[in-house]
């Protein structure tokens, strides 16, 4: 696709995010928008998918979501790119929907491989995923998204610590970085200091994307990535990017991270997101 | 009364790591991990005759657990290998959100279970881990009761599609049971026959459920002993037969009395068929150092126990 068309997807995408949130007064729009652009990118233009979906995966690329409350920004990209109907972003945290508020494989959900919403064990996943990967000869990648708040979680440290070890180079693992969590700045909620230097200094190889909300930036910078694997060490990409982007009230702010706007604030969002696909 | 010997003791934790190495042989999509404790497991054989599927973690169970769940997608059965107590409590979030929810084709195998551990103290004694487990929705429970049967049990949990919970330990034990048994998830086996009072046991507690029922026969007493190795699902269908025979029960169980065997067993009683119960289990206490053997006899987890329990249930019925 075309930058032009990536973008208009991605429009499309943030209407989806916020009629989803919007329906069920609930959900997650701020990290959903900021991750937008990338996981359009990702889903059209970098893995290397097949047709259809299988739990094992075998033969192509395999993504694996860690902050699992960007539920809304998966569910819409997935529909998109085939795994399910468009109209079934309607059932979103309804009762006997398959797309519960967190990503599940308990209702079966193409396109989920795991249940995460609990946070801090996507990595530990991936990694085991990449594992299999060599195990079955199979030379495709894995794919993981993580909150940089989300790195406050422990286990984090075990798996960023056993991949290196471990030689884990079929793993580029994205980490949000908008700097932003529930209770306020990642800084002032827990100080994280250079997350840059700490991958770095676990032996990753780092990639920075300073505009995480711009396609060409990202279709470079992952493609710097892929490049980067297969050499003896797992790849990490910092993803700069603006929590709420493309609703301006919902920018620069932390305010968005889980609260659903009301009806005024529903019109106002799609108007500075026109319709471009189709809305389901 | 059929009565059991035995030639020969051994740690059922040797079953598991028999099993193990027979399945690293025959099953080429087992993997195995294990974080720092291959010698306390037994893993050593596996891992020395298939090196590219052991994964040594190092001391991070809740990595392991993750890199467990991720295995099964790409069609790999891995078996986790730690203590009980770090193989459930201290990741209990990861097995239910990344194996349990996920439906994860996971074997979650526990050492040095109870009381048994010994000298290592309460830190390393879990006696929660069944109740933890069996809450999981969808997790199968198993704690086989010597060598034998442990070994036969992780070769049968390889052919279960689904998490498993597989608890054993560290003592020496007798080994009663026959090698190399069909093992039945979910189906208890019935060890001896009795009409005054069923002893439902799992774990170390079988062989000392089999020397009760002897002191009870010399006492007159007829009891019949049930070998609960799978406490989830449980064999509803053989504890209701036989209480209908004996009219009350004794449950044994090396874990606390709240969630183990016997409140599941009260469960399916006072559902169906209320019956006097007795139970043989720690009392919702931690444990502490000392000898097996001491600690087992402190925390009334032995034969005389059970005989103690056994008559009081008679009288009660």
């Amino acid at each position: 696709m075309s930058i032009s068309q990536l973008n208009d997807l991605t429009t499309q995408v943030r209407r989806d995010i916020l009629r989803m949130v919007h329906k069920v007064n609930s959900g997650h729009p701020g990290g959903s928008l900021g991750c937008a652009e990338f996981l359009v990118a990702l889903y059209t233009e970098i893995m290397n998918r097949k047709q259809g979906f299988d739990m094992n995966g075998h033969g192509e690329d395999l993504f694996f979501l860690s902050n699992g409350h960007i539920s809304p920004v998966i569910y819409s990209v997935l529909a998109r790119s085939g795994y399910f109907p468009i109209e079934e972003l309607n059932t979103f945290r309804l009762l006997d929907s398959r797309l519960q508020g967190h990503p599940t494989t308990h209702e079966g959900l193409p396109g989920i491989r795991i249940a995460s919403g609990s946070l801090g064990q996507g990595l530990s996943v991936a990694i085991g995923a990449a594992h299999a990967k060599k195990l079955n000869n199979d030379s495709n990648l894995i794919y993981s998204l993580h909150g940089d708040g989300e790195l406050q979680e422990g286990q984090n440290w075990e798996a960023i610590m056993y991949a290196s070890a471990k030689n884990i180079d079929n793993i580029i693992a994205t980490v949000d970085l908008n700097g932003k969590q529930i209770d306020g700045a990642t800084d002032d909620v827990l100080k994280m200091g250079s997350l840059k230097a700490k991958f770095e200094a676990f032996d990753w190889t780092v990639i920075e994307i300073k505009q995480g909300n711009d396609i060409a930036s990202i279709l470079e910078g992952m493609s710097a990535a892929k490049a980067a694997t297969g050499k003896g060490k797992p790849v990490c990409v910092l993803l700069e990017t603006m929590m709420g982007n493309g609703v301006d009230f919902m920018m620069h702010t932390h305010a968005w991270h889980g609260k659903a706007p009301n009806d005024e604030q529903l019109a106002t969002a799609l108007e500075q997101n026109p319709e471009t696909l189709g809305d389901y | 009364m059929k009565t059991y010997t035995y030639t020969e003791k051994k740690d059922t934790r040797s079953g598991f790591g028999a099993g193990l190495a027979e399945l690293g042989r025959t099953n080429p999509n087992v993997v195995a991990l294990c974080a720092d404790l291959i010698g306390s497991l037994k893993m050593d054989a596996f891992k020395n005759e298939n090196p590219e599927r052991f994964f040594q973690v190092g001391i991070a169970e809740a990595n392991m657990m993750g890199i467990a769940a991720g295995l099964t997608i790409g069609g790999k059965i891995p078996f986790t290998g730690t203590f009980a107590n770090f193989s459930t409590g201290r990741v209990y979030d990861q097995i239910r959100q990344s194996i349990a929810y996920s439906g994860k084709n996971v074997k979650i195998c526990a050492s040095h279970a109870g009381l048994t551990l010994g000298e290592d103290g309460a830190t390393h004694q879990i006696l929660e881990d069944i109740g933890l487990m069996k809450m999981l929705p969808g997790m199968v429970v198993i704690n086989p009761c010597d060598y034998n049967q442990t070994k036969a049990a992780t070769i049968a949990i390889a052919k279960h599609n689904g998490p498993v919970y597989l608890r054993f330990g560290r003592p020496s034990v007798p080994i009663f049971t026959a090698e190399n048994q069909t093992f039945e998830i979910g189906k208890a086996v019935q060890l001896t026959e009795g009409t005054d009072v069923t002893i439902a046991a799992t774990g170390h507690l079988v062989w000392e459920a089999l020397e009760a029922s002897k002191e009870l026969n010399a006492k007159g007493i007829s009891a019949e002993v049930l070998n609960f190795h799978t406490i989830k699902p449980l064999d509803e269908k053989a504890l209701l037969e036989s209480v209908a025979k004996t009219g009350c029960i004794v449950s044994a169980e090396e874990h606390n009395y709240l969630g183990g065997l016997g409140e599941s067993i009260a469960r399916v009683l006072g559902q169906h068929a209320p019956a006097p119960q007795e139970f043989v289990a720690t009392n919702d206490t931690f444990g502490e150092s000392g000898t097996p053997a001491q600690l087992m006899k402190k925390y009334g987890l032995d034969a005389s126990s059970i005989v103690e329990k056994a008559l009081k249930a008679i009288a009660r019925k």
